[in-house]
């Protein structure tokens, strides 16, 4: 099995250990929503390995199976249309395949749009590796009347053709049982291969003729010649550097006799299909109107589908506050804190140094870590329930006039609407934007959505300041910040960003009911992958920060950190505020909500809101109050917010280049705030 | 149905049928969308489209949710006027 795969390459997974041992490569490949991360699942269960795909932000998800002592893996291939390098994740799939040399592919395909699906498969066709079709959802299908014959199906393509009812735990082992049996007997695979459109033929071989020896052997003439007629931008560059410059330039005259070639290859493959699919399946046109039609009567109109969407978020909002936040406080004062006073008394010999940094310094780290994850599991499963039900696309069909004028699209509305309740699932739920330049500019726009620790501060300071008019303020900080993103995600679009408008087309899948395990294996991995990366991430920075407000002691008030924030007292005056306050958003990069703690000890009021509320009352003027709370909301993220936004854009330039904004955003807005109420003469008196 | 009319995708009405006769917009759109069904020559119907906003065409029994901007590069040929019965 592995003398057939020479170039195997190094940046794979596997060991050479395993290959020896005769381990079946096979890649899951199938387009979106056609139900391929549940057969993962259920193949790979508890042995995935999630990863990143080298120096790609697209996810590579592995796991090992065994199937009648024959080990296997399987590796998830992201879901693409098609195999043309329009995105990254068309890329990644078709460099998997010709780089990668996988033994077998196994395509996943709904049966209820089965020639749409079958379009990837032929372009799968012309690639060199054998394929096994698995066909899922055939009860979906066959609820719209639709019948397919597997066996004829079978016949036509010349390739194994299994069906299945992933969700209800069907035919996915006979599935994976026909890509073995297919990798040990390769003369099951006799594919009928799409033929190009008459017109092209000649082109075709003319092409192929010129490219002679020059393609390296790890790519197949004819496949090259095909995706030069496409017009395919990576294939057009590699070939331009492989031949000579004469052959080369033949091939550009070639090529643009027939600049039509594009659209008359994709029209052949569909008449392939349709000749494919012509005696095993029938499609009657019964004009019924499906469930997704009905539910779709609300779900994307502009009025009702809206209110729908609201009550969705009001939902997932009620379940953080009702379900997270207890939980939330529960770790804190059960967890933690026993944890910090057990080891507080273990530690009483040792030096009061190690002991505060064991115990305030690390476990309080720990404590920040942890109190994130019942937040993260709700926001979590919210998203993979609105994904997996099919309503997620929905939500961006309604949203997507909004957030068209911000160079976004529908798509990008749900995850910066997660930003409300935290900006770190905000971040990471990017994912689920397709183009990657709208979800780095999503991402960068995130932290600009005010979290629910930053609405803390403001339900808590408002009051303390303004009285009655509290409400207001607090409206016109959040107004501000949205306000703030509206702009900066204009001007990114019309100058980073310039020109790389995502067109809007998406599928709108078939309402379904979600599948528990796969909720289960997304929440799990998206909070696993956070506590890996972003945790340790915090947990330094945390005890940074805590020995940067104890050295060199005796108290804060005479701290590093202190010095620090004494030192910017300059750019503080200009916003009004004096030092405390400054060091009070420097505390609150390891969490927002800090900030009210460290206003708390450096005011002298305990950390009882009350007796901070009348200190502070009492020497902060309403001006420097209403410009300290608009630095506040604007102000760079926490720290686990920046380690996620890290680990999604793989990029420091981009990760930095975004903190540098906001802060020169916060402070360009508290000083406007403050200068603009001192030159007014309005809530300057009281500091 | 004696003269043939080509419109842009964003002009037709919900309930209507169509095929499409040509793609605007550069190869990389025409792609996109050939590979999600809507090819030359494939029959779609819509199912939304309020005047403003994206639209809704089911083609190859696949529902696709294409911005306004997207719609107008699509050419199609109207094929009858039929509203869907409510039921």
């Amino acid at each position: 099995m592995s003398d057939a795969r020479q170039n195997s390459s190094k940046g794979s997974y596997a060991t050479d250990l395993e290959r020896h041992e005769q381990t079946i490569v096979v890649g899951l490949a199938g387009q979106p929503n056609v139900g391929k991360s549940t057969i993962f699942n259920l193949l790979t269960g508890l042995s995935q390995h999630v990863g990143n795909w080298p120096g790609k932000t697209v996810e590579r998800k592995e796991g090992m199976l065994v199937h009648q002592d024959i080990k296997l893996r399987l590796v998830d291939l992201p879901g693409t249309y098609s195999l043309t390098a329009n995105s990254e994740e068309e890329r990644i799939t078709r460099d998997f395949i010709l780089h990668e040399r996988p033994d077998v592919i196994v395509m996943i395909a709904d049966a209820s749009a089965l020639e749409r699906n079958l379009y990837l498969l032929a372009e799968l066709l012309v690639l060199p590796v054998p394929v096994v079709l698995g066909v899922n959802m055939m009860d979906v299908a066959e609820a719209q009347g639709i019948h397919i014959q597997p066996h004829v199906l079978e016949a036509a393509l010349g390739l194994p053709v299994i069906t299945l009812v992933a969700a209800r735990n069907q035919g996915v082992s006979e599935l994976i049982a026909a890509a073995e049996r297919l990798v040990r007997k390769p003369a099951g695979f006799k594919p009928t291969r799409p033929k190009i459109a008459e017109p092209h033929r000649e082109v075709l071989a003319q092409v192929r003729k010129l490219l002679g020896q020059h393609v390296p052997a790890l790519y197949r003439e004819d496949w090259v010649a095909l995706k030069l007629l496409e017009g395919d931008m990576e294939i057009t560059e590699k070939a331009q550097s492989w031949l000579p410059d004469a052959d080369w330039s033949s091939v550009v005259a070639l090529l643009k006799e027939h600049e039509d070639a594009v659209l008359d290859i994709a029209s052949g493959r569909y008449e392939w299909i349709a000749r494919m699919v012509r005696a095993a399946v029938t499609h009657p046109r019964l004009g019924q109107i499906s469930v997704t039609d009905r539910l779709d009567r609300f779900a994307v109109h502009p009025f009702w589908g809206l209110l729908l969407l609201l009550a969705m978020f009001g939902l997932v909002f009620w379940l953080t506050f009702t379900v997270a936040t207890p939980i939330q406080h529960w770790l804190d004062v059960y967890v933690i804190e026993r944890l910090q006073a057990w080891l507080a008394s273990g530690l009483a010999d040792a030096p009061s140094w190690l002991a505060d940094l064991l115990v305030n310094g690390v476990l309080g780290g720990v404590g920040i870590v942890v109190t994130f994850v019942p937040i993260l599991a709700v926001f979590f499963t919210a998203l993979a329930l609105l994904e997996d039900t099919g309503y997620l696309a929905r939500a961006a069909y309604v949203t997507d006039r909004f957030m068209h004028f911000l160079g976004l699209h529908g798509k990008s509305f749900l995850p910066l609407f997660l930003g409300f309740g935290c900006n770190v699932p905000a971040i990471m739920g990017a994912r689920v934007i397709g183009s990657q330049s709208g979800r780095l500019l999503t991402i960068l726009l995130a932290p600009l959505v005010p979290c629910s620790a930053r609405l803390l501060i403001l339900a808590l300071l408002t009051p303390v300041f303004f009285g009655n008019q509290a409400l207001m303020v607090s409206w016109g900080l959040v107004s501000l910040n949205i306000l703030v993103l509206a702009i900066v995600g204009i001007t990114l679009n019309h100058t980073v960003f310039r020109g790389q408008h995502a067109a809007f087309i998406m599928e709108m899948p078939l309402y379904h009911l979600p599948n528990l395990r796969s909720i289960g294996h997304f929440v799990w991995n998206n909070i696993w992958s956070f506590l890996r990366k972003a945790g340790t991430i915090i947990l330094l920075v945390s005890v940074v920060v805590w020995a940067l407000s104890n050295y060199p002691g005796p108290d804060i008030e005479q701290s590093y950190l202190a010095r620090f924030g004494q030192s910017l007292t300059p750019i503080g005056q200009l916003m009004g505020m004096d030092w405390r306050m400054i060091v009070a958003l420097l505390s609150s990069f390891i969490a927002k909500e800090n900030a009210i703690a460290t206003l708390g000890i450096l005011y002298g009021a305990g950390e009882e809101g009350r007796g901070l509320a009348e200190t502070m009352a009492a020497v902060v003027s309403p001006a420097t109050a209403l410009s300290f709370l608009a630095v506040t909301m604007l102000f760079i993220p926490c720290a686990a917010t920046v380690a996620v936004m890290y680990k999604e854009t793989r990029s420091w330039r981009w990760t930095l280049f975004d903190v540098t904004l906001l802060l020169v955003i916060a402070l360009t807005v508290g000083v406007i705030i403050y200068q603009a109420a001192h030159w007014l003469g309005i809530g300057v008196s009281g500091a | 149905m004696g003269e043939q009319k080509f419109v842009s995708l964003h002009r037709l009405a919900p309930g209507t049928r169509g095929i499409v006769r040509r793609l605007q917009g550069g190869n990389e759109f025409a792609s996109r969308l050939v590979a999600m069904g809507l090819s030359i020559g494939s029959e779609f119907e819509v199912l939304q489209n309020r005047g403003h906003g994206p639209v809704i065409v089911l083609v190859r029994d696949t529902r696709i949710a294409l911005g306004r901007s997207e719609a107008l590069k699509i050419v199609v040929e109207e094929l009858e006027r039929e509203r869907r019965e409510t039921e």
